[in-house]
């Protein structure tokens, strides 16, 4: 009988950790972390696939009739606050403005802005205070605010018209759109980026 | 797993310690398991494809007097109707009476129902030579309580086959009450 050859049990891992390595580095570099959202909404399909433009943008989120904004790039929202702020007559300090240039979306009224951003970091994403923006009363249209001073800042800083983005509730009526579309439109904002997801099934 | 060379001296006292051959291969398990940890990690969080979008244009509001109206001939308009529950209706021209009396029609979604519609104006239009700007020219108008889906449905069909003009109005009363 032919003696058996001890062999190793050992795998020589150093193309594995090569190859992992490489990977990891590469989803380093390419990531861009998922960003919470106060009010994750359900996408309706499309077939277009018109990426959207990731800066200059202004994503308002529809869900339930309520309103919820994201301003891209952190100056952009510091230099927004403080505009909506001296139209309410709000001062906000250093670390306020810090606070909100961490925030990319949010829904609360503007006269709130200030307790909640006195709030621990890790509180201020609670979906409790966010409630919505105000938008249905004329005379406290605070989403029409927003969407004017942010696009003044992007015309007087950097000279680029803003572009915004609706990102409506797959579920939401129509309505609703309706009303956001004309206070865009009311300002004279025609163009807008309707969020979409891929459609998958045939359609 | 790693091994260390300890003690050298037991047992055979006094003698010289010889230098025993060293494995030089070091455990790599311990350094891939994070490896793929943090890869694990990475590809998660992070949200590789962007969202796409739908560019929407809509006409300017505020500048009525200046620009006159679009014309466009009956017989190369048609009305989409969105209503709720997913209803959904058409007609040609004027709802008071429709282009060839291609009356309010209730329709479906998707590619056996109004997409077969639309290719087959297109198709007639264009044995005509009229295609592009001079072809078909759709109205999509929605009821309040529409879904926001059923818009974005509309909206893809017309960029599915292709259909140069098409705008977003307001339902006239007569329409609502179709539509009821």
């Amino acid at each position: 009988m032919a003696k058996m050859k001890k062999s190793s049990t050992r795998i020589d891992m150093t193309a594995m950790c090569d190859v992992s390595f490489l990977l990891l580095t590469f989803f380093v570099l390419t990531s861009t972390a998922k960003t919470p959202e106060v009010y994750p909404v359900d996408l309706p399909a499309s077939t277009k696939e018109t990426k959207i433009p990731s800066d200059d943008i202004l994503t308002i989120t529809v869900g339930q009739e309520n309103v919820f904004v994201g301003i891209a790039g952190r100056e952009d929202r510091k230099d927004i606050l403080n505009r909506m702020g001296q139209e309410y007559n709000i001062t906000f300090t250093t670390e306020e403005q810090n606070a909100f240039a961490g925030m990319e979306n949010f829904g609360a009224d503007i006269r709130e802005m200030k307790s909640l951003l006195a709030k621990p970091a890790s509180e201020r994403m609670q979906k409790e205070f966010h409630k919505g923006i105000p938008y249905k009363d004329s005379l406290n249209n605070q989403l029409s605010a927003w969407v004017r001073n942010a696009r003044e800042s992007s015309w007087q800083r950097k000279e680029s018209f803003l572009k915004v983005a609706i990102k409506g509730d797959a579920n939401e009526q129509f309505g609703t759109i309706k009303e956001i579309m004309d206070i865009l439109q009311e300002q004279r904002q025609n163009r807008f980026y309707l969020v979409t997801g891929l459609r998958s099934d045939d359609f | 797993m790693a091994e260390l060379n300890t003690g050298g001296n037991e047992g055979k006292g006094g003698k010289k310690v010889r230098s025993k051959k060293q494995n030089t291969g070091v455990d790599l398990t311990a350094m891939v398991d994070l490896a793929f940890l943090l890869i694990t990690f990475f590809m998660l969080t992070t949200s590789l494809s962007k969202p796409q979008s739908m560019d929407l244009t809509m006409p300017d509001k505020l500048k009525k007097d200046d620009v006159p109206p679009q014309e466009a001939k009956e017989s190369k308009t048609m009305n989409i109707l969105i209503g709720k529950d997913r209803k959904l209706k058409y007609y040609m021209g004027r709802i008071q009476s429709p282009y060839g009396g291609e009356g309010p029609i209730d329709q479906t979604y998707g590619k056996d129902g109004i997409r077969k519609v639309l290719l087959q104006k297109i198709a007639n239009l264009k044995a005509k030579g009229q295609v592009g700007k001079d072809g078909l020219v759709v109205l999509i108008k929605a009821t309040d309580d529409a879904t926001y889906t059923d818009m974005i449905d509309i909206l893809d069909e017309m960029a599915i086959t292709g259909i140069e003009i098409y705008s977003l109005q307001n339902m006239t009363a007569e329409e609502k009450a179709i539509m009821q």
